[in-house]
């Protein structure tokens, strides 16, 4: 359906900013916290990310839809944005992968979307004044509110920090992961040589795990289990892991209750491993603190330096908090800088075996120039057996 | 890591002339190469034969050599200059397959020079194919089936395994050179055949055809440290089977999911490292299966390229600027982002806006070429746009192709054609969709329109549904902009051409703009999606300037956002900008007095890099005297369109349209429109009318030099003479000025540059054919017809003038008689054959014309000289091609010192006082694509044909020439068998050529008339038969390598000739061809002179250079 035909839509910012375009996907009103991410591919991932739980997503690149979504490129089960942004709705997908397309893939989750709007204004704003809230109101029995109602709605809302997002998408009971990478795009095809499977036992846990860390675990050789966000040292420690992996997930780490907790009686016992999410909480467990980030790391090109090899890694990020460098303890280690702002993009214990990074290894998007760390919990993991 | 200190002097080699395939990308990379080392301190020496370039501008590099491009000549260089290192990746194909020849030949090692950047076992690896091939199924990456052939009996023996049709690929050829698609068999041998000759390994490819698999492209860089980054992924409209370089292209990829573009990037990465460049910029072409997503490897680039050149337009990034300091040592993550500053370069851009660059073709100067899109390339330009949908980016690039189209269609080209006649049937459609060609992207419209559905269409084209939904949203755009017309506000005034309104009565206006109020958001979504106000205009019936002052009335305005390689994630600080319809500018205008330069667009033959050395020169001026310089060009390969060149840059079509919108912005005190060559000129008018303050000479005096009856009334008053001649409009009238004046005439259109449709006409009966070329031309516009001077000497002169004084800058007296392009002839400075008096008294016209038409600025004017008396043929109140030329004679930068006279600083104040005459003389040689379009003829004429030029400097005539020709690529021989032919009227002059050949120890040879003559005089000579005559003929010696040099001089023309065929043989087979007597003299000079070898010799020593 070419936009002219679409149903006019409206994003309100809590500072009074009104942007008017088109709707496609579901016509609701969705509340959320604005932010932009710039990976000019990928799109499904980020949408079924859960992650983006809490969030308006605006992608920079401005033409989006173009490959259509497929079943394959899922990240979770279902789109966790609250409502998504865009400058062109593609009138036409076309990929061999393809299967639906984007509208009705939003519409089915009931997530709402806009497109016609200058996503590029919208991202200087965000980037100057930092995220915000805001109302996407994409529902036809709203078109009567004006833009003041609507402003109000967006002011009303919570803001991020505080909140903790990771229960509400975490699984609620443990499971046994099976599962692989999509056929044609797995490690081992390309990659380094291909690992026994099964050689040993990660606990995941679940604050909004996306898919291809499970497959990159899996790679490694690892049989994993997922658990609840909510569960306690003594839970996972049932589980008899060989590792205890700390999933990426959405909302304010300080609001993620008993969970440093929980990995601080990991500490010593088994070997650890975070990602995003899972850092900020080792952060938290190791007794640092984290802060909210003016306007985030939401894309596929941000470079990261380990300090130890002086190699820089392209990564994929996703994350509105992060580690305050001046909470530095000694017994931790910045492993990894972020070349752009020097914020602090890994951890390490000295002691223990425990590690962490705040972007994201898996990608998914994103380049695959970090997938080492996979290997390197495998060698922790090993070391730590004998 | 620090940078190296064991190196301090390096050696850059450059890409020498423009040619199809390698243009003035390498100038953009050289140029950003010697800035970059020269400002670590290290000593650069640079070899080029180009002098129309920036980077041979003798304040570039510490030493600047205008020499061949040989390993003769750069073994020549690195004797004298001892440089510590070679970097070989940023002068193209040229400077690559030069640094390995000098490797192979010892001299590298001899010399102690290291390869940096890419050493000799990398070059090799990426460009031998077998190794290439060998090295990506080592690392698990997928390549078409293929066979690697030296010999036709080879090609015979693996055709059953590849299978037909299959790609056949020449090794170490720029531009695909030689190579093609086979479809029978009996194609396959003649491409093969072709390919080994053409190849400089005698090696052929033969390769499993992925014909109609999307392709794509990856630019990539590394570091020492083994940081690999992608800059930029490309992906190509057109199908797998039409070269990279004759592909409308857009960045980044677009229907690639991130599991699939990840996929490819891996790979990029896997190959860099594999392949071993160990710093700098590659290139990686990969093709993707649509219906399977299977991808294979198709080839590596261990260079920058013109995809680098285009990438780093496309993001903002300097590619050849990073890879100049990667080589010498640097890591990605030391060097900064230019653009954030803040943020290091090493990092991945990302882009918000979608880039379509689209090929420039040539074709109508060699109709007998065939113009169908192959793996070899032959466009001779690109444009680049940047829109925020790919629909706006196409339209802004299609607009500034300028190919007289306006957008996609809908547009007064098209209108005047459906006027013509009904358009091409569906047979004929699907005929041009199915045959890649130059304008296969509006036969997609015009099937659309015709009724084929985008599956057919994608059916016939292997196209991209994607892309092809595009182009069917474009068009129902114009749609609904068409049934809009119908309720378009009806003008009372019958004076209304349109039949509505008319700008021009204010009270009306409001009462319109009012009822139109309604039209804003169509208006609006049509500028969203590129259309031009042309198009609006075509649409509804109004002008152009019509529908911008409605627009303007409506406020539908566009805004600039900023290209700033991070998606605006964080702030940006350089100003390079582009137009689009969004709602918030972030254009930042201060209050510092600007000038706005109008480059010349995508090159052309007749309008290439010569214009945008003198664009640049002009920004450098203006930023020297404290005025921001505002570039505005579409040309990605340029160096004016590099965001260091100038304080802001626009990179947006030079169409009226969108230059007033830049002038409107940011209100420019003056606009320079003389140096971007007939682009911009062609704007002047308009512009002028629009309240664009132009600078320098004046819009009335450039009319006055175009106006045929100004003109001649000007050559009257000033006692001058000129050619008689008149203007027509028509056949009839061309015909009664033909014969009062009588032939040979002149046949020209006016408004055109190159020589475009210009012919000599020697009898009655061609007219009509040329009247009719010169009309398509340039239509609406009169026809000139002048007297053609038989055997005249025609000279170049090219002045300066502050509007009170005039210095001519340079005399160039060409070596083939009048006739020629001026573009085309070779020319020496200062003039080697004219008297004194005639050069005195052609100082005295020019600064008489300058006078006379106020010239403020540079101007050109053609002369012809016959026993003393001069002609003046035209007179060019603007740039011209042979400025830079006169620059690298003289070291004086013209095209500055002109650009100073046009904002007010007169030449006494620059110190610029008198004429200056080098010692030394200097050879310009042009340079053809005849190898690209085999079947044409190469005869030269008044139409120009030749892609670039080369400069041989040197204190003696002859080898000056000499080192033109080989610059050219056109070695002269020392000795062995010259096939001598020449017409009846230049027999007498074959026996002195003969003759002075034998004393040079050559062997003759000859057919009928000339043996006959020869033989008459008591010269020996070996007759062989022509063509006709049967065989073994004088095309079987030329292939078994006999003929070592072919002096020919035609006796007619057209490609169906006996002698056409010889011509386009040697063209084929790259054997020295002449083909005047006057060329063939001053040849066998250069062959004199160089018994005794020759030296080289750097700018900075033949004059003074300001540091």
């Amino acid at each position: 359906m070419s936009a002219t035909t679409r149903p006019t839509a409206r994003l309100v910012l809590e500072d009074g900013t009104v942007y008017r375009g088109r709707a496609f996907g579901a016509p609701v009103d969705r509340f959320g916290e604005v932010v932009f991410n710039t990976s000019m591919a990928g799109y499904q991932e980020i949408l079924t990310d859960p992650s983006y739980a809490g969030q308006i997503v605006t992608m920079t690149y401005p033409l989006i839809g173009n490959y259509g979504v497929n079943e394959q490129d899922n990240e979770s089960a279902k789109p966790h944005v609250e409502g998504f942004l865009i400058r062109e709705l593609s009138g036409q997908r076309s990929n061999y992968r393809s299967d639906a397309d984007l509208s009705q893939f939003l519409a089915k989750a009931g997530v709402p979307g806009m497109d016609e709007i200058d996503t590029r204004a919208l991202t200087k704003k965000l980037r100057v004044a930092g995220v915000m809230r805001g109302v996407l109101s994409c529902a036809p029995e709203s078109e009567k509110l004006s833009d003041a109602d609507l402003v109000d709605r967006a002011r009303s809302g919570p803001r991020m920090e505080g909140q903790n997002l990771a229960a509400k998408v975490s699984c609620k009971e443990p499971y046994r992961w099976e599962g692989g990478f999509v056929p044609g795009f797995g490690r081992a095809e390309t990659d380094a040589a291909k690992h026994a499977p099964n050689a040993f036992k990660v606990v995941a846990v679940d604050f909004g795990i996306k898919q291809n860390i499970l497959r990159c675990l899996q790679e490694v050789g690892a049989e994993v289990t997922v658990v609840p966000a909510t569960s306690s040292a003594t839970d996972i420690l049932k589980h008899k892991p060989d590792g205890v992996f700390l999933s990426n997930g959405p909302g304010d780490p300080a609001a993620v209750t008993g969970a440093p907790e929980a990995i601080k009686g990991l500490l010593g016992k088994v070997p650890v491993f975070g990602i995003c999410l899972g850092n900020q909480l080792l952060g938290l467990a190791l007794g640092m603190k984290t802060y909210k980030l003016k306007f985030g790391h939401r894309g596929a090109n941000h470079p990261v330096l380990e300090e130890a090899t002086g190699k820089v890694e392209i990564t994929s990020q996703n994350h509105g908090f992060a580690v305050d460098p001046k909470s530095l303890l000694k017994n931790v280690e910045v492993t990894h800088v972020n070349l752009n702002d020097k914020t602090v993009e890994g951890l390490k214990h000295k002691e223990f075996p425990a590690f962490s990074v705040q972007y994201h290894p898996e990608a998914s998007p994103g380049p695959h120039d970090s997938f080492y760390l996979f290997g390197r919990f495998r060698e922790m993991i090993l070391a730590a057996r004998k | 890591m620090p940078k190296r200190t064991d190196i301090k002097k390096i050696l850059l080699i450059g890409s020498g002339p423009i040619v199809i395939g390698q243009a003035c990308e390498f100038d953009y990379s050289g140029a950003q190469a010697c800035k970059a080392l020269r400002e670590e301190g290290y000593t650069v020496v640079l070899v080029n034969s180009n002098p129309a370039t920036i980077m041979t501008d003798p304040g570039m590099a510490d030493r600047t050599y205008i020499e061949p491009v040989t390993p003769e000549a750069v073994a020549k260089i690195i004797e004298k200059e001892r440089p510590d290192a070679l970097l070989p990746t940023l002068g193209g194909q040229t400077g690559l397959n030069t640094a390995i020849q000098l490797a192979e030949a010892g001299v590298l090692k001899k010399f102690n020079v290291k390869m940096i950047g890419a050493d000799e076992a990398a070059i090799n690896k990426a460009e031998k194919r077998e190794l290439f091939k060998a090295a990506m199924l080592k690392i698990g990456l997928d390549v078409p089936k293929s066979c690697y052939i030296h010999t036709l009996q080879q090609a015979r023996d693996c055709l059953s395994e590849i299978g037909l049709p299959c790609v056949i690929r020449p090794g170490f050829t720029l531009g695909g050179t030689g190579g093609g698609i086979a479809y029978n068999a009996e194609e396959y041998e003649e491409i093969v055949a072709r390919g080994l000759m053409m190849s400089l390994n005698r090696e052929v490819l033969v390769e499993e055809s992925a014909l109609g698999w999307k392709e794509y492209e990856l630019e990539v860089m590394r570091d020492k440290l083994d940081n690999v980054v992608i800059i930029c992924s490309i992906e190509n409209f057109d199908p797998m089977g039409v070269h990279t370089g004759d592909s409308i292209t857009v960045a980044p990829a677009q229907t690639l999911t991130d599991k699939e573009y990840q996929r490819m990037r891996d790979a990029a990465i896997k190959i860099i490292r594999e392949i071993g460049v160990e710093t700098g910029g590659s290139n990686i072409q990969f093709a993707v299966q649509p219906e399977t997503g299977r991808m294979i490897v198709i080839e590596m680039n261990p260079r920058v390229s013109r995809s680098s050149a285009l990438a780093s337009k496309a993001t903002g990034f300097p590619i050849a600027k990073i890879a100049a300091k990667l080589a010498v040592g640097y890591t990605l993550s030391e060097l900064p982002n230019d653009i954030t500053r803040e943020t290091p370069a090493c990092f991945e851009p990302t882009i918000d806006y979608c880039v379509v660059k689209i090929p420039r073709f040539a074709f109508e100067k060699f109709p007998a070429a065939d113009p169908t899109l192959t793996t070899q390339m032959k466009s001779v330009g690109e444009v680049m746009a940047i829109g925020r949908t790919f629909k706006e980016s196409l339209q802004k690039a299609l607009r500034g192709l300028e190919i007289k189209r306006a957008g996609l269609g809908a547009d007064p080209a098209e209108a005047r054609a459906l006027a013509a006649g009904p358009g091409p049937d569906r047979e004929r459609l699907t005929q041009l969709l199915s045959r890649p060609n130059a304008a296969r992207i509006f036969a997609i419209r015009q099937a659309f329109k015709a009724g084929f559905d985008l599956e057919k269409i994608h059916e016939i084209t292997n196209i991209d549904p994607w892309f092809l939904r595009n182009i069917q949203e474009l068009i129902a755009t114009e749609e609904r902009l068409r049934a809009a017309a119908e309720t378009l506000p009806k003008s009372e005034r019958p004076s209304a051409r349109s039949g509505i309104w008319l700008g021009t009565d204010a009270k009306k206006l409001k009462e319109d703009v009012k009822l139109l109020e309604n039209l804003v958001p169509l208006l609006r979504d049509a500028k969203r999606d590129g259309f031009s106000d042309a198009q609006i205009g075509c649409l509804w019936g109004m002008t152009e300037d019509q529908v911008r002052e409605l627009r303007y009335a409506l406020k539908v305005r566009p805004a600039y956002k900023l290209v700033d390689t991070c998606a605006a994630e964080f702030e940006a600080y350089t100003p390079y900008y582009y137009s689009s319809y969004e709602d918030e500018t972030e254009v930042r205008v201060t209050d510092k007095k600007k000038i706005m330069i109008l480059g010349g667009g995508p090159n052309r033959i007749g309008q290439g890099i010569e214009f945008d050395y003198c664009c640049c020169h002009a920004a450098y001026a203006m930023q020297e005297l404290g005025y921001e310089s505002i570039m505005v060009n579409s040309n990605p390969e340029t160096v004016s369109t590099d965001y260091d060149t100038s304080d802001l840059l626009f990179f947006e079509p030079l169409t009226l349209e969108d230059v007033l919108h830049i002038n409107e912005t940011l209100k420019p005190d003056g606009a320079i429109v003389q140096f971007g060559g007939q682009t911009p000129l062609n704007l002047a008018r308009g512009l002028h009318d629009n309240g664009v303050k132009l600078v320098g000479t004046s819009v009335e005096s450039i009319e006055a030099a175009e106006d045929r009856k100004l003109f001649n009334e000007m050559i009257e008053r000033l006692h001058l003479m000129q050619p008689p001649g008149g203007t027509a409009m028509g056949l009839e009238e061309a015909r009664k000025i033909a014969d009062r004046i009588g032939y040979p005439v002149l046949v020209r259109p006016s408004y055109v540059l190159g020589g475009r449709a210009m012919e000599i006409c020697y009898e009655p009966s061609m007219l009509q054919e040329f009247v009719n070329q010169a009309i398509e031309a340039s239509p609406d516009a009169p026809v000139l017809i002048d007297k053609f001077i038989e055997e005249a000497i025609e000279v170049d002169v090219d002045a300066v003038s502050d509007g009170t004084d005039v210095i001519v800058a340079g005399v160039l007296e060409h070596i083939e008689h009048a006739g020629t392009h001026s573009g085309d002839a070779a020319m020496a400075m200062p003039p080697h054959s004219l008297s004194e008096k005639v050069v005195a008294r052609l100082y005295e016209i020019t600064e008489k014309l300058a006078r006379e038409l106020k010239v403020c600025g540079l101007m050109n004017v053609q002369y012809a000289v016959k026993r003393e008396t001069i002609y003046v043929l035209e007179v060019n109140p603007r740039a011209s091609r042979t400025v830079p030329f006169v620059a690298k004679a003289t070291g004086v930068p013209w095209a500055a010192v002109a650009a100073k006279c046009m904002v007010g600083v007169t030449l006494k104040q620059q110190g610029i006082t008198k004429a200056v005459v080098p010692e030394h003389i200097c050879i310009k040689e042009s340079v053809f694509p005849f190898n690209k379009f085999l079947g044409s003829d190469t005869i030269l004429g008044p139409e120009m044909r030749s892609t670039g030029e080369v400069m041989g400097i040197d204190t003696n005539f002859g080898i000056a020439f000499a080192k033109a020709q080989m610059a050219a690529n056109q070695t002269l021989p020392k000795s062995g068998k010259v096939f001598l032919s020449v017409n009846d009227a230049d027999k007498r002059h074959a026996v002195g050529l003969a003759q002075r050949l034998k004393a040079l120890g050559f062997e003759v040879v000859s057919t009928g008339g000339t043996h006959k003559i020869l033989t008459t005089y008591g010269i020996a000579s070996e007759r062989v038969k022509k063509i006709s005559e049967g065989r073994p003929n004088m095309l079987d010696m030329a292939k078994n390598g006999e003929i070592a040099l072919v002096l020919n001089t035609p006796s007619g023309k057209g490609h169906h000739t006996d002698e056409a065929k010889i011509r386009s043989a040697m063209v084929a087979y790259n054997i020295p061809l002449v083909t005047s007597i006057a060329a063939a003299e001053a040849a066998i000079v250069g062959i004199e002179a160089m018994r005794a070898g020759y030296t080289v010799k750097a700018l900075q020593d033949y004059y003074p250079v300001k540091k």
